[in-house]
């Protein structure tokens, strides 16, 4: 037999599931999150390995889903020395890098910033040649000043070469020790946004080999000798050796999670997925078994970035959301919250806040808490509340759907008891087993993808034989990020003709399977 | 005349996305330039169109090609000094000022980058008062104005200068010059003199963009609605409030063409709208009724922010506000309806000006 770990490291909890060969689960926890996390981690994960009293070297898999690196960026913390790098003069100097970007961010950031000559056309022609002799000068300044490097290049998702090269240049002189980040590998079209992914990319290395490190550590002490990996923003996973190069790629993984989650949970593969937690409510929609990307600019601490994340809605809607009642008979509810400080803050639990939990306790809707503690609420007024936490959930479904039509909601999250069993745009509401700990299993039952987003010319081949060139490179690229060829399916296609240039294409293609079993541990 | 810096360009980017009714690519780009120009090199000195000495040589300046190209291959900067200093030999005369040929997207941002780093003033006017997709729709244009000698440089240093027999002409061999020119570059065009652009050009099309951006801006703050603002701001039109559930594209001769359905929230419940959009939005209908028209301007603005959305930006679920603001009288005219009147965009119906189709005075519905 042999078993996996799904980890959810999140802002309030870390959860943790331990799943057999086929899904099951056999235990799950959910913790505190700790200050320094890995203790958070290390006890989670000793918790749901003696639950379950499965042989520990039978334990093959472990997924971890983590937020570390977004709170670095968030914080401004622990970020690395960097230089940036683009390539693109004598194009793209009338806005530089780092232009647009919040001034706290630029100052950590923006110490070492070069634009140097290179870049393609959007044919893939080049514009001017790569300064060879300016990069190796460059690279000689930094050596040893910067812990990684952020590289990003004129239409790299066109043609990757400058940024390759680049790549060769800096290794040869600052040593394969300093990580490199390369544009290419993490966002799309769009210069700016895939230069400041890659710059926040470049700044969180070291925190992501911390955390990664520290994972496999805590595995170790457990006597756990499992392949590792990370979840990422897209729903699938990367290697560990992936996570630590491009981190960027794991901050939206926490919602994404909760999806692929209730996914797997309900057994739907199209659906509105609402994730309730102690302090907000987050709305996804699941495509094909995988949460639909964002397909506008995302902001990461406040900078414009582009590169894949889930397209989600956030409201400040949870089982800790403070509820307000105020002389004139007007009700407030939220956007604060008591958050993980519930059991202690709420009043059914002998605190001295009204919660959304305690309304709903009130009303005799869910059988936790001292019932008797709020008992003196009035009625009418607690229907009135109810309705409104209904009707904020019900606006934001509406917001997310892609027709008028109803379409199934799948419940999870801890909050959701919050939630009756009927709203308004849903078919129907389903809440799967174990949805306290969705997100957890999203993690360990995360699959393998390989995706691109490039310009082609229709002219060459024509578009039927583009499409298949362009889904079939997705697809090798799954397989070599560890995918089984045999289970991968293409699950999300998108042309999109650029206006003005004839034929020339833009389309983006991702293929997901489950990990190859050859896989040796 | 008058002095405008970092706070004046982030509220001209919004109205001139207002009023750019959906069109003339992502205006984010030519905001940055700006900014990063002025702070550079100071800020902008803005003229206003009677400011200008009659015998005066005034160029517009912009952008020409793909937005997807210039989102990726960001202009050098250096171009337009290129443009100009080409002109000025060709012409054999200064250029005094510069002006930006329409109110929308990146086109209405770069002149202002641009003179602040040649240090040359801008003038308060367009050519078109909204967007448009052609070179030869302008008011110019309609006073038999030619949009050459026009010059394209590109970031590698390449400048072409074209003087050609009329301005279809000129679209068509500038856009084949600007595919060559790796699919985006810079130009110069409409070269006037002072006196031709008082006649000629929308005035005061940067204030009014100021004006708009400042009071979305300002509304946000103050709780006020800022679809209202804008309307009063604009002697606009509210033609529906809705939800976007069906967004249909395609490209046809190089355009992308398509059509939004809305359906109708609170007072338009039951409703549906057809938004026709070529670039820029460009015909808006219900079941019923045609509620506006180009050239009248369409803009769709987010229902909650105020904030302008454009073709691309278009997606399932959004909840919008549709306005209808009238056009320019200039454009009313029956030379005006043949250049850039639903006809041309090959829509099956006749100019109906806004205010017939809507009702005089009302500011709602």
């Amino acid at each position: 037999m042999s078993y996996r770990i799904g980890i959810d490291v999140g802002g309030t909890h870390t959860d943790a599931v331990l799943l057999d060969r086929d899904y099951r689960v056999l235990a799950q926890t959910k913790s505190s999150t700790t200050q320094d996390v890995s203790t958070g981690i290390y006890e989670a994960m000793r918790e749901v390995i003696t639950q379950a009293g499965v042989p520990r070297e039978q334990i093959t898999y472990a997924m971890l889903g983590t937020t570390h690196c977004t709170n670095a960026i968030v914080e401004r913390k622990r970020l690395n020395e960097i230089a940036v790098i683009r390539i693109g003069a004598p194009a793209t100097l009338a806005i530089k890098p780092l232009i647009g970007v919040p001034e706290d961010l630029r100052a950590h950031l923006g110490k070492r910033v070069y634009v140097i000559r290179g870049g393609h056309e959007f044919d893939g022609r080049e514009i001017v040649k790569l300064d060879e002799e300016e990069l190796y000068r460059i690279a000689q300044e930094i050596k040893g000043k910067v812990d990684s490097v952020a590289v990003s290049s004129v239409f790299s998702p066109v043609s990757k070469d400058h940024e390759l090269r680049a790549a060769e240049i800096l290794r040869e002189v600052l040593g394969v020790e300093t990580p490199i980040s390369l544009s290419y590998e993490i966002g799309s079209v769009g210069l700016l946004e895939r230069e400041n992914a890659t710059i926040l990319n470049a700044a969180i290395v070291t925190v992501a080999k911390t955390t990664a490190y520290g994972f496999m550590d805590a595995l170790k002490a457990e006597g756990v000798n499992a392949r590792v990996f990370f979840g990422q923003n897209d729903g699938t996973l990367m290697s560990i050796e992936y996570a630590i190069k491009y981190p960027i790629l794991t901050i939206g993984c926490g919602p994404t999670n909760s999806i692929r989650g209730a996914s797997y949970l309900s057994g739907l593969a199209n659906a509105l997925v609402v994730d309730v937690g102690g302090t907000t409510t987050d709305i996804g929609v699941l495509v094909n078994s995988f949460p639909r990307e964002s397909s506008l600019a995302v902001e990461i601490g406040g900078a414009r970035t582009n590169f894949r994340m889930p397209d989600l809605i956030s409201i400040g809607l949870g089982g800790g959301t403070i509820v307000r009642i105020q002389e004139d008979g007007q009700i407030t509810v939220g956007p604060d919250s008591v958050g993980y400080q519930l059991p202690q803050k709420g009043l059914a639990f002998g605190g001295d806040t009204l919660t959304t939990t305690d309304v709903v306790i009130a009303l005799g809707k869910v059988n936790i808490g001292d019932r008797e503690k709020v008992a003196h609420l009035d009625k009418d007024l607690l229907d009135r509340v109810y309705n409104r936490i209904v009707e904020m959930a019900e606006e934001a479904i509406d917001k997310m759907k892609t027709s008028a039509d109803p379409v199934p909601v799948i419940l999870v999250g801890g909050g959701s008891i919050l939630l009756p069993d009927e709203l308004k745009g849903a078919s129907q509401i389903i809440r799967p087993e174990n949805f306290g700990v969705a997100n957890a299993i999203g993690a360990a039952i995360a699959q393998i993808s390989g995706q691109i987003d490039r310009v082609f010319s229709l002219d060459e081949v024509g578009r039927e034989k583009t499409l298949e060139t362009a889904k079939q490179m997705a697809i090798d690229e799954a397989i070599s990020a560890g995918a089984e060829p045999a289970t991968i399916e293409i699950v999300e296609f998108e042309d999109i003709p650029l206006s003005y240039l004839g034929n020339a294409t833009r389309i983006r293609v991702k293929a997901a399977g489950t990990l190859a079993t050859a896989v040796e541990v | 005349m008058r002095q405008i810096g970092k706070q004046e360009i982030e509220d001209i980017a919004v109205g001139a996305a207002v009023l750019g009714t959906g069109g003339g690519g992502d205006p984010y780009i030519g905001k940055l330039m700006a900014l990063q120009a002025i702070e550079e090199y100071g800020p902008i000195t803005l003229l206003s169109v009677d400011e200008v000495p009659d015998d005066a040589l005034v160029v517009a300046s912009g952008g020409m090609g793909a937005p997807t190209v210039l989102i990726e291959k960001i202009p050098s900067g250096h171009e337009v000094a290129q443009t100009f200093q080409a002109l000025e030999k060709y012409m054999g005369k200064e250029v005094f000022a510069t002006y930006p040929i329409e109110a929308g997207g990146i086109n209405s941002m770069l002149p202002l980058a641009l003179a602040a780093q040649l240090r040359l003033p801008v003038v308060d006017v367009d050519g078109m008062g909204r967007a448009f997709p052609e070179l030869q729709m302008t008011t110019f244009y309609l006073d038999g104005i030619s949009a050459t000698p026009m010059v394209l440089a590109d970031e590698k240093g390449n400048v072409t200068i074209m003087d050609t027999i009329d301005n279809s002409w000129t679209e068509r061999i500038a856009r084949s010059v600007t595919v060559q020119k790796g699919g985006a570059a810079t130009c110069a065009i409409y070269p006037m003199l002072g006196k031709n652009l008082k006649e000629s050009g929308i005035h005061s099309i940067l204030q009014l963009e100021e004006e708009i951006g400042r009071a979305i801006r300002l509304a946000k703050e103050a709780n006020l609605d800022p679809v209202h603002e804008v309307l009063k701001l604009t002697s606009g039109y509210e033609l529906f409030r809705g939800k976007v559930v069906d967004v249909d594209r395609k490209t046809e001769g190089g355009w992308a063409r398509g059509t939004a359905t809305m359906e109708g929230l609170l007072d338009y419940k039951g409703e549906t709208l057809e938004l026709r959009f070529q670039n820029e939005h460009l015909l808006a209908k219900t079941k019923e009724s045609l509620l506006c028209v180009t050239p009248d301007l369409i803009a769709v603005l987010d229902a909650e922010t105020g904030l302008p959305i454009t073709t691309e930006g278009l997606r399932y679920g959004a909840r919008v506000v549709v306005i209808g603001m009238q056009c320019n009288p200039k454009w009313r005219t029956p030379k005006g309806i043949e250049t850039v009147g639903p006809r041309y965009f090959r829509y099956d119906v006749d100019y109906i000006p806004i205010e017939e189709l809507v009702g005089k005075g009302s500011v709602a519905k």
